[in-house]
């Protein structure tokens, strides 16, 4: 009996002790906790956004503002809840100095709440696009320097109807990133005259798309696809052997490296097909070729050419970077002077100049694309031509965009 | 009483099939090729699922074991399948890969498993959890989080014309030829083989079977690996027409759960008939209502469990 | 011996080791059933009084260590580990009611949490929704007892619906229902907000301390987190829980006793459902906001794996197996790969169930007749013989 009792006031001691220690940091060492998904759906585009971290540190001398600069990486599942609690550890038991993530949507808009409750450090982006982050209930300390899914589809409304694409038949996952990808899209084509007759909106994870693909009418020009990963390529498949032949627009993700990559046959009927994006393979600019051959100098294992997580990782971590050489490296008094500096930061990155609104979210330029063949047999996007400036109004008066509110289901409507 | 009891009868089918019969009658005045293509996909879905599920409810009618490892079992075939196709380009021995190699897990599983859990349903069951966990992580971590495709002879990937909808994808009737071929093998097994009379009277009553002089443990070995096996099979199909990735072992877990509730535990008939209903029911959601479509397979498990709580054809265990 | 003591005697075998019980009549406890038909009700003055003495030293100890810990760690062990290890803590408990003690194991435990919580998003005040959910906006002293009672109407609908299947059955439905109601809430735009669910579901501030900050939550949930477990310890000892275990050891004896064996199973639901509602509230609570990945299959078998770990046989394995399974989740990260977490959690589930299926607490309990005196006698204790 007395030896249960000192086992358990022992153990109850050494746990206490656990809970009061936490790490011992030294003053000329900045560390950044870097946040993208390892586990879940988007497992491996996670993956790649740690690269994209990791490059942007090391083309950086891994140093800013003169002092050191440490990664501390962790992971979440694409569950909000998961986010945020991957966050908070970060923030509360490693006690990072700044917090870049989270990678896709929904984590956004939790990590945006949770910073409000942290308003004396700086969180920025990871490559989460919702409209919501920063459009409802912007966070003062949350900063985006990647513009997001609505501002990735302008400019491809007009390539449509250009293309002569009048009548047109979407199909696109029912959660909020396609919400804002469709409205990106849709503001500028149903604006000039263009008619999307039926919206298929099919859940996340749909595997089986034979009943919606036969409920395509027959005579719509186009159809456009807001799928990603897996959806897509399924979508993709069925609907050829369905005998569907119309030709396609693609959302960011639908066409992008690693649908094009996919382990089984190539897809020739993707050749061609229209897409928009903030970033794509075929961009001729040094900056891009720079980019590309420093990624795949670094990194054996990773795509053959950056994918959109590893770009957008990047340019927020760049815009870190650059931030802390700017008030050289001083974090006192709530991180007051990096804010203000990141407000107001303008910079190049690989892919066009970015700078932010008023919301702390960025203008920047967004790449239309088609699907081409290169010559070592492999796909990729070919860039057309790109709309720079883009802003959150997505080329819409402000008082027009507000009365549209922000993308879902029945927003922007024109059947 | 008796009156009373096909009163309600007679009123149920009437509540259930005339709503029914309204619809097909709008359906096909509106547009009928939507619904004839629907009803072919929910009877090719049906027939995959069928396969699926045929052997989670072959092993738990034997041996009381709820396997809930059979997802990662059909994911765990669909990609030794994949390798081997991969290897040597053969679509057909993707195929056998992917049964075999579920049947010699599920076979292992059973001898150095679950063998000694006799009689510990829940303790097996807590068991198969775990595996799966642990299985889907391996694979992650092995094959990543990227699609995978197989490369069946072009033969049978394209379309093929077919009445009202002109086109149809030709592997889909393929997998219903082949459901059919396996369900017909497992009747012709089951009531026609030595083994399969053993397999049948161990369902009726397990104590008797060994009573008898029956080397149970070697009965129960071969079910469970011809149930995993059917598993990997059904991967391998599977995975041919819906392509291969992560969270597919949930999915098809799912799947198989609610057939064998909605057609009864422990038959193969009622993996048949539960098949068809979800099968018929998530295609016509998806087609007519696909924001609940996903709602109204679990509607009918619902309503199946308050009426009729040993599924469709099943019956109450000895 | 006195009675006293057999009932302790009695009351210790009959929670025990709820695996290795062979399905059928033939392994059943005839001791707990006839308990059940003959023992007089226990009144509440005499449990009391029973409890007062039963209490030992080192529960005053861990009483006084869980009293004193937010004042001794940091907040984030406060909130993340401690608060965050009870609120699961709560949910699994009354998977380990129904389970243990019951023997019905049911998936739908955090399918009842997500249920609770919901409501009180939806009744309560929550933030805008992208999808076009609105809350109610009423103040949370009436959307959280809503939240409770429409959670356990829910698992009240949930028992009805599996009780009429054998046991084993219960695992296959319950897992499927807790599956539907994820996709309901995912696909349901209008009223549960879909994939992104509610955001800025923020705990109130009652009498001046805010419930969201790190200290009031702690105690808040440790306040319910007792409360539970006590009333499960006292329900336990009365006479609907020793019914509820004797229909666990043989309910076709029970019925013929004339027990009403259907409804001390829904009953026993219903109770788990309660416990589970105010464990989803508290979620809610502590992860500000809620959304279908918090009801999903991972955390559904997040809450079956606590309670294995913790060990089925007495009401504080599941908060056990909480906080050994909230230490791993957030500091495995550190010392295997990131992204391993789940194979680890799969390895320690499966070892457990293979090796202890107790839990913890089995490991424990043989660890203790390992190294007492008299060990001989003790150890058939570990091993429940009929």
């Amino acid at each position: 009996m007395r030896g249960s009792r000192i086992g358990w006031l022992g153990s109850a001691i050494g746990s206490a002790v656990l809970a009061i220690s936490g790490p011992a940091w030294a003053q000329d060492t900045i560390k950044i906790g870097a946040l993208t998904n390892l586990e879940g759906p988007f497992a491996v585009p996670g993956l790649d956004g740690h690269r994209g971290v990791d490059l942007a540190v090391k083309l950086h001398n891994g140093m800013a503002g003169g002092k050191k600069i440490q990664i501390l990486k962790y992971s979440s599942d694409a569950t909000p809840d998961k986010a945020v609690a991957a966050t908070r550890k970060a923030v509360e038991q490693d006690k990072v100095d700044i917090m870049i993530g989270p990678l896709s949507g929904d984590e956004g808009i939790a990590v945006k709440n949770y910073s409000k409750t942290h308003p004396e450090m700086v969180f920025v982006n990871g490559s989460s696009g919702a409209q919501a982050t920063t459009l409802q209930d912007p966070s003062p300390n949350f900063y985006r320097f990647n513009t997001e899914g609505a501002q990735w589809m302008v400019g491809l409304g007009d390539v449509a109807l250009a293309k002569g694409y009048k009548k047109m038949w979407l199909v696109a996952e029912d959660y909020g990133f396609p919400y804002s990808q469709v409205q990106g899209f849709m503001a500028s084509y149903c604006a000039k005259g263009g008619r999307v007759v039926k919206k298929a909106w099919v859940p996340l994870g749909t595997k089986d798309y034979s009943s919606i693909i036969s409920g395509i009418p027959s005579d719509v020009d186009a159809l456009v696809v807001v799928l990603g990963g897996s959806d897509a390529v399924n979508f993709l498949n069925q609907a050829e052997q369905a005998g569907i032949d119309k030709p396609f627009v693609g959302g960011s993700i639908t066409v992008d490296q690693t649908v094009l990559n996919y382990k089984g046959k190539k897809r020739e009927s993707l050749l061609g097909t229209a897409s928009a994006g903030p970033m794509a393979d075929g961009i001729d600019t040094p900056a891009w070729k720079k980019f590309v051959a420093d990624y795949k100098a670094n990194f054996k294992d990773g795509f053959p050419s950056p994918s959109l997580f590893a770009y957008l990782y990047y340019i927020n971590t760049q815009a870190v970077l650059l931030g802390l050489d700017a008030v050289n490296g001083d974090l006192s008094n709530k991180q007051e002077k990096l804010k203000a500096a990141l407000a107001k930061l303008e910079f190049d990155g690989p892919a066009g100049h970015i700078k932010l609104d008023e919301n702390r979210n960025a203008i920047g330029d967004t790449y239309i694309t088609e699907v081409a063949k290169a010559a070592d047999g492999s796909f990729y996007n070919k860039v057309t031509h790109v709309v720079h400036d883009v802003s959150e109004t997505l080329g819409l008066p402000k008082a027009d965009f507000q009365k549209m509110g922000l993308g879902n289901r029945d927003v922007p409507n024109c059947p | 009483m008796n009156s009373s009891a096909s009163f309600w009868r007679w009123f149920w089918v009437v509540v259930i099939a005339v709503p029914i019969a309204v619809f097909i009658v709008w359906a096909n005045i509106t547009n009928p090729r939507q619904f004839v293509s629907t009803l072919l996909n929910g009877v090719t879905l049906a027939a995959l699922y069928f396969l699926v599920a045929s052997g989670f409810t072959l092993v738990f009618g034997l041996m009381r074991n709820v396997n809930l490892a059979h997802g990662s079992l059909y994911l765990f075939g669909a990609y030794m399948g994949w390798v081997v196709g991969d290897a040597t380009e053969n679509w057909f021995l993707a195929i056998a890969a992917g049964f075999a190699s579920a049947a010699l897990v599920g076979f292992l599983l059973q001898i150095s498993v679950f063998r000694f859990m006799q009689g510990q349903e829940l303790r097996q069951t807590m068991v198969t959890i775990g595996i799966s966990i642990v299985l889907a992580d391996l694979m992650l971590w092995w094959f990543g989080g990227e699609i995978y495709s197989f490369d069946p002879p072009r033969a049978i990937f394209k379309s093929m014309p077919m009445l009202v909808v002109n086109k149809y994808p030709t592997y889909r009737v393929v997998v219903l030829g082949i459901a059919i071929v396996i369900g017909l093998v497992l009747w012709w097994f089951l009531n026609r083989t030595k083994v399969g009379m053993m397999i049948r009277a161990g369902v009726d009553d397990r104590n008797m079977l060994a009573a008898s002089g029956v080397n149970v443990q070697r009965v129960f070995a071969i079910t469970f690996a011809i149930g995993a096996g059917l598993a990997g099979f059904a991967g391998v199909i599977g995975g041919t027409a819906l392509s291969i990735s992560p969270g597919e072992d949930t999915r098809y877990l799912m799947a198989s759960l609610v057939v064998v509730i909605v057609g009864g535990m422990g038959s193969i008939p009622g993996a048949a008939v539960g098949a068809l209903l979800i099968g018929l029911a998530e295609q016509f959601g998806l087609a007519y209502a696909p924001t609940y479509g996903v709602v109204f397979t679990f509607v009918i498990m619902v309503l199946v469990l308050a009426f009729r709580p040993t599924g469709i054809l099943g019956r109450r265990a000895a | 011996m006195s009675a006293a003591q057999w009932r302790r005697a009695m009351n210790s075998s009959a929670g025990g080791n709820a695996w290795a019980r062979p399905a059928g009549a033939s392994a059943s406890s005839p001791a707990v059933v006839a308990r059940a038909a003959s023992t007089p009700p226990v009144g509440a003055s005499v449990a009391f009084g029973e409890a007062i003495r039963a209490i030992r030293f080192r529960h005053v100890v861990i009483l006084l260590a869980v009293l004193i810990y937010p004042w001794v760690a940091t907040p984030f062990f406060v909130y993340q580990i401690g608060g965050q290890a009870l609120a699961l803590g709560l949910i699994a408990l009354s998977l380990t009611f129904l389970g243990g003690y019951g023997g019905m194991v049911s998936l739908a435990q955090m399918a009842t949490a997500g249920v609770a919580g919901y409501m009180v998003a939806i009744f309560g005040i929550a933030g805008e929704a992208q999808g076009g959910a609105s809350s109610l906006g009423w103040p949370w002293w009436i959307a959280v007892p809503i939240g409770i009672a429409i959670a356990t109407l829910f698992a009240t609908f949930v028992g009805w619906l599996s009780v009429r299947t054998e046991g084993i059955y219960t695992i296959m439905i319950t897992l499927a229902i807790g599956v539907s109601f994820y996709y309901l809430v995912q696909q349901n735009y209008s009223i549960f907000g879909g994939h992104e669910g509610f955001n800025e579901v923020h705990a109130p501030t009652v009498l001046g301390a805010n419930f969201s900050h790190a200290i009031p939550y702690y105690y808040l949930a440790l306040f319910w987190a007792l409360t539970g477990y006590f009333f499960i310890k006292y329900l336990l000892r009365a006479p609907f829980g020793v019914a509820l275990q004797g229909v666990r050891e043989n309910a076709r004896r029970m019925n013929a006793l004339g027990f009403d064996v259907t409804a001390h199973r829904i009953a026993a639901y219903s109770i788990a459902g309660v416990l589970a509602g105010i464990g989803g509230v508290l979620m809610v609570w502590y992860n500000g906001r809620i959304s279908p990945g918090t009801v999903g299959t991972g955390p559904m078998l997040d809450i079956l794996i606590i309670a294995v770990l913790g060990g089925m046989r007495h009401p504080i394995g599941p908060f056990i197996g909480a906080i050994l399974f909230v230490l791993v989740q957030n500091f495995a990260i550190d010392i295997i790969a990131r992204e391993r977490f789940n194979l680890v959690i799969g390895v320690v589930f499966l070892s457990i169930v293979l090796f202890s299926p107790d839990g913890l607490l089995g490991l424990w309990g043989y660890v203790r007749t390992r190294f007492q005196a008299g060990g001989v006698q003790l150890k058939l204790k570990g091993r429940s013989v009929g």
